[in-house]
């Protein structure tokens, strides 16, 4: 029987509101996947499309844009 | 008031009103110590869910502010304390305050919640308002200041001789202490700002209303709660009786407003618009809510209250309702809500509500109106805090201030806007105290690490168990000690703590690091610690980065042990990769010109001048006529019967012999260049030579105008006026407006119309004060008022009582249906009365048409030149409606009066000081802070295409011709705020965010992956 797929996602955060939802998400204690790998950013008007690319490139399996 | 004045002023109530003053007077050089008697800051805008008109979340936009607070170290939280006392005289108070023992050590609690989780103590959550259940060791909210847990005696087993103590065994970090006393403490201030806020009515006496007896009414702060991600429901729209999702919602307005029998003849002012958000909000929630609103007048009367209001009718599925509602019934088994009314057409009705929100009248908390008698500040009748209109954040005792719905019921940003004026006021009154009391850090100089390879440490931190119970610490230490580039790693208990602070400096020392991680909570609470750390061991700021390996990992990967340590350890090897990519980056610090321009000289500009002047500043006043004042030299009294021109005459004096402040008669604009600390304004005056003013800072206070109607047959006929032409008359006491027959004001003549989509604010106000002159004169006269909705919000409500008793007629009409006007020897004035159901005509003597306020033209040209926005309507357009209603967006520049919305006079004057205190703030810091966290542009890469010009919300890049032909662009860092939009749209790699370089992060993409 082979391996439940995990996707790999790696998440892009504002610093201003996405990468505090993420605080709060973790003070209430919601419980999610630990496959996903968050990058925080000073805002997500600073994010280059080849970001995006790049992870996909290593090898995520999804790319989580949140701002 | 005494020589010996003291630089730090106490602000009392930690609501958003008590907050913006702290921060104001903190940022502007005072030391300040912030009280309040609950445990956590917050007041009620930290318990609301979204804020009126723009629907923002409420947490969302207040919590930034109470980090930043909670940050400053010039401001002391004294929360869970209270006033007992106050001696001395402006200037120089001695405060005694109380500081309630919370049984536990907030210098040891680290808020990790250890205590509550195991607590088996569980009773209503009073900050939910009871519809869930907290445990009696408890932190009113999640993300509450300051971050410590309390112990409700009345509540904990151990205060109550039964045998307990779970939380003092769990507590990770021994904070626990029952033997934990009260203290008194003595605190030496120059001023008090009282901002306390506000409660709501005790329901018990609105029994017929079923509050407290029937589980599905609830109060408008209840609603809140529960439609708040955070709340009791987790934000799901719930009957509280059984759980079920509510179909049909009610909200009854002015439940112990504008009711004298209950002792509350105010309009509560904020719950009109606070119920239709909470109906729009809703049914964002669940779209097949049915609300429906029944109400007496809808007072949408602030800046774009009105569209939020028909967009509520015309298409967010709001019923809207105009009638008053006297009981609730219940069906006791279905617990369903039973309101009778009468509609529209007179005819009772009787339908079935599933929930029924009831707007409570707000009114001065019992705690302020006991602190109010310990600082014999005075009160009015229904306890709010006296003012004058000309001074409206004085209280009766000088050397105290008031912010806030403790002074008449109000909204967010006119509490904000209070709260900086009561600080502007302190500000000029303390002004030679001025960063006596402030601390200010001896640093030792910063070690260059330029061209050293990266030695980095990394601390790991248990977090109590927070993080160890979850992610094996040790492990992770072992397997990080030997990555690449990194010359420590160890582990610490609680990394935060005061004695870790120590031994991270000797471990930079001892192991001569660079670069420094620490592995642990979340960045946006703690890096500035850690920075602060690293700076006092000589490293630059910028070289200390963080891995959230608790909020991002233990937290919420609680069942699964290995693979939160798997992230963890790629968390801090990410957090590696981008550190040894980390350079040191600068903060800067520009040039700031120490004097402001004011450019209009009414009351607004005048009030805004002064305060910069008695800040210590130069002022430069323009003003486009030959006369300084304004639209008051029209206006004569107030509602209050206070007479406007002898204080107009005092403002003019004041102005006139204050040396700082320099006037510029018909002055025109010519050109504006430069940015916040550098402005080069150049005007020009008739005759003399055109001249540029340096300054710093400007402010915008350019007014708004009296309409002239091409309606109601207005300038056909003398006898038809407007209400300033009427003021006028009436001031003059000419018989023919004084003592005439009969009178006709009609309402909203050009106002809330597809044209003018807005309440000018003012003219229901006025009307009513003009028919009380004439009836108080001659009580035979007739007065009429045509309206649509009578708007007397706040204390203005009793003089809406006062007219209808004095015999003035107040006939509605709608939109649809507008009175006509007809000239012949008298005029005769038609209208449908919907009550009587018929036409009437009134033959009157006088016609008084409310005209619309609307905006300068000017405004269009002003927003040009020092590139700030105007709203749609032509109002300047503020940096945030709620929370920034004196700042533009842009740096610098500041804003007051009528230009950003029609208001009365006591608001102008107050916005006029909080602009004030704003911009003395930016003059006093005597220098313009540009973090280096800024884009920076490589000149060899770039090509001068002009694309972050285009991008830069901040109007930051600027194309510079530097030889012949040759653009290249700069970034003005003074306006920059490091979002980094222009680096992405560069297309040859110029731009950069230094600190977040591209390296920097995609660094992180690879080891994120691995």
């Amino acid at each position: 029987m082979s391996e439940e797929f995990v996707p790999k996602i790696i998440a892009f955060a504002c610093n201003w509101c996405s990468y505090a939802g993420a605080d709060l998400a973790g003070v209430g204690r919601m419980q999610y996947p630990p496959s996903i790998r968050l990058i925080r950013l000073m805002c997500s008007g600073m994010l280059v499309p080849s970001y995006i690319l790049k992870a996909f490139e290593k090898g995520a399996d999804g790319v989580l844009v949140t701002g | 008031m005494t020589n010996n004045k003291i630089g730090a002023v106490m602000t009392v109530g930690g609501g958003i009103g008590g907050v913006q003053a702290s921060l104001d007077l903190a940022e502007s050089g005072f030391r300040v110590y912030l009280i309040d008697e609950k445990p956590c800051i917050g007041g009620v805008m930290a318990q609301l869910d979204k804020t009126f008109p723009t629907n923002d979340c409420s947490a969302c936009i207040f919590s930034p502010k109470l980090q930043t607070l909670a940050q400053n170290p010039n401001i002391e939280i004294l929360a869970y304390s209270k006033i007992e006392g106050i001696e001395g005289e402006s200037g120089n108070f001695t405060v005694k305050v109380r500081r309630k023992a919370r049984y536990v050590d907030a210098e040891k609690c680290t808020s990790c919640g250890a205590c509550a989780q195991k607590c088996p103590t569980k009773v209503p959550n009073e900050y939910n308002f009871g519809h869930d259940l907290r445990k009696a060791i408890y932190k009113d909210y999640a993300q509450g200041i300051p971050s410590v847990y309390t112990i409700d005696t009345t509540n904990c087993r151990v205060f109550n001789g039964k045998k307990c103590g779970v939380c003092a065994k769990v507590c990770p970090a021994g904070a626990i202490d029952y033997e934990q006393q009260d203290i008194i403490e003595e605190i030496n201030v120059g001023a008090v700002v009282m901002a306390p806020g506000y409660e709501l009515f005790n329901t018990a006496h609105v029994s017929e209303f079923g509050h407290g007896r029937m589980p599905n009414v609830v109060t408008n702060l209840e609603m809140e709660r529960i439609l708040s991600a955070s709340g009791p429901f987790g934000g799901v729209v719930t009957r509280p009786s059984d759980g079920k999702h509510p179909k049909k919602v009610a909200w009854i307005q002015c439940v112990a407003s504008r009711d004298r029998r209950k002792g509350m003849p105010h309009c509560s002012s904020v719950c009109c618009m606070a119920s239709i958000k909470e109906a729009v909000i809703a049914r964002e929630h669940d779209s097949s809510i049915e609300p429906t609103i029944f109400y007496m007048d809808i007072r949408a009367y602030g800046k774009d209250f009105d569209k939020y209001y028909e967009k509520a009718k015309n298409e967010g599925g709001v019923r809207f309702v105009r009638s008053m509602i006297s009981r609730i019934v219940e069906d006791p088994i279905t617990r369903d809500l039973e309101i009778t009314y009468v509609d529209e057409n007179n005819k009772l009705q009787t339908e079935l509500f599933d929930l029924v929100v009831l707007a409570v009248g707000i009114k001065p908390t019992e705690s302020a109106i006991e602190t109010s008698r310990i600082l014999d500040i005075s009160l009015d009748d229904q306890n709010f805090c006296t003012t004058t209109t000309f001074d409206p954040v004085q209280t009766s005792k000088p050397g105290i201030f008031v912010a806030g719905a403790f002074q008449a019921p109000k909204d967010i940003p006119q509490t904000v806007m209070e709260a900086s004026a009561a600080a502007g006021a302190a500000m000029s009154m303390l002004v030679d105290q001025r960063n006596t009391l402030t601390i200010k850090k001896e640093l030792p100089p910063e070690r260059d690490i330029t061209g050293e390879s990266p030695r980095i440490g990394v601390f790991v931190c248990r977090c109590g168990i927070n993080i160890a119970q979850t992610v094996d610490v040790p492990g992770v230490v072992d397997i990080i000690k030997d990555l690449p580039g990194v010359a420590y790693a160890g582990e610490n208990l609680f990394t935060c703590s005061q004695d870790t602070q120590v031994q991270i400096k000797q471990i930079i020392k001892d192991h001569n690091l660079n670069r420094i991680i620490v592995a642990s909570c979340t960045p946006r609470t703690h890096l500035p610690l850690f920075q602060e750390t690293a700076r006092e061991a000589g490293l630059n700021k910028y070289l200390v980065e963080m891995a959230n390996i608790r909020e991002h990992c233990s937290w919420v990967h609680m069942s699964e042990k290995e693979l939160a340590t798997m992230k963890a350890v790629d968390l801090i090897r990410m957090a590696i990769a981008r550190t040894s990519k980390l350079e040191q980056v600068q903060d800067q610090q520009l040039p700031m010109v120490p004097s402001g321009l004011v450019i209009g000289g009414g009351v607004a500009g005048m009030t805004a001048a002064l305060n910069l002047a008695d800040q210590g500043f130069d002022v430069h006043l323009l003003e486009s006529t030959d006369k300084l004042g304004g639209n008051a030299w029209r206006l004569f009294h107030t509602l209050k019967g206070e007479k406007i021109r002898p204080y107009l005459e005092r403002l003019l004096e004041k102005i006139e012999n204050e040396k700082r402040i320099n006037v510029y008669f018909k002055a025109k604009i010519e050109d504006v260049s430069g940015f916040i600390g550098a402005f080069k304004t150049k005007i020009s005056q008739p005759e003399k030579e055109s001249l540029v003013i340096d300054h710093g800072v400007t402010i915008i206070a350019t007014g708004a105008h009296e309409w002239k109607p091409d309606v109601y047959g207005y300038g056909s006929d003398p006898r038809i006026k407007t209400q300033l032409e009427f003021a006028k008359a009436l001031d003059a006491k000419e018989p023919d407006a004084l003592n005439a027959n009969t009178t006709v004001f009609i309402q909203c003549v050009g106002s809330r119309c597809d044209e003018r989509p807005w309440c000018s604010k003012v003219c229901c106000n006025h009307s009513i004060m003009d028919s009380i002159a004439i009836k108080e004169a001659n009580p035979s006269a007739r007065v009429f008022v045509l309206y649509r909705d009578i708007r007397t919000f706040g204390l203005n409500e009793p003089y809406y009582e006062k007219a209808r008793r004095l015999g003035v007629i107040f006939a509605r009409f709608d939109a649809e249906n507008p009175p006509s006007v007809e000239v012949s020897s008298k005029i005769n004035v038609r209208f449908k009365d919907k009550v009587l159901g018929g036409e009437m005509t009134v033959s009157a003597d006088n016609v008084v048409l409310a005209a619309a306020i609307i905006p300068d033209e000017y405004n269009k040209e002003l927003s040009r030149l020092y590139k700030i926005s105007t709203n749609e309507d032509g109002y300047f357009l503020e940096a945030h409606m709620k929370l920034r209603p004196v700042d533009f967006a842009t740096d610098g520049v500041y804003l007051a009066g009528l230009a950003h919305y029609p208001k009365p006079l006591d608001e102008t004057v107050a916005q006029a000081v909080a602009a004030g205190a704003h911009a003395a703030q930016s003059l006093a810091r005597g220098f313009v802070e540009a973090p280096g966290m800024v884009s920076v542009v490589d000149a060899f890469l770039c090509r001068g295409c002009g694309r972050c010009v285009d991008v830069c919300p901040f109007h930051a890049p600027e194309l510079v011709e530097v030889s012949a032909g040759v653009f290249k662009s700069q970034i003005n860092p003074a306006l920059c705020k490091g979002c980094g939009a222009c680096a992405v749209a560069c297309p040859t790699g110029a731009a950069a965010i230094r600190h977040f370089k591209d390296y920097q992060i995609t660094d992180m993409i690879d080891e994120a992956i691995a």
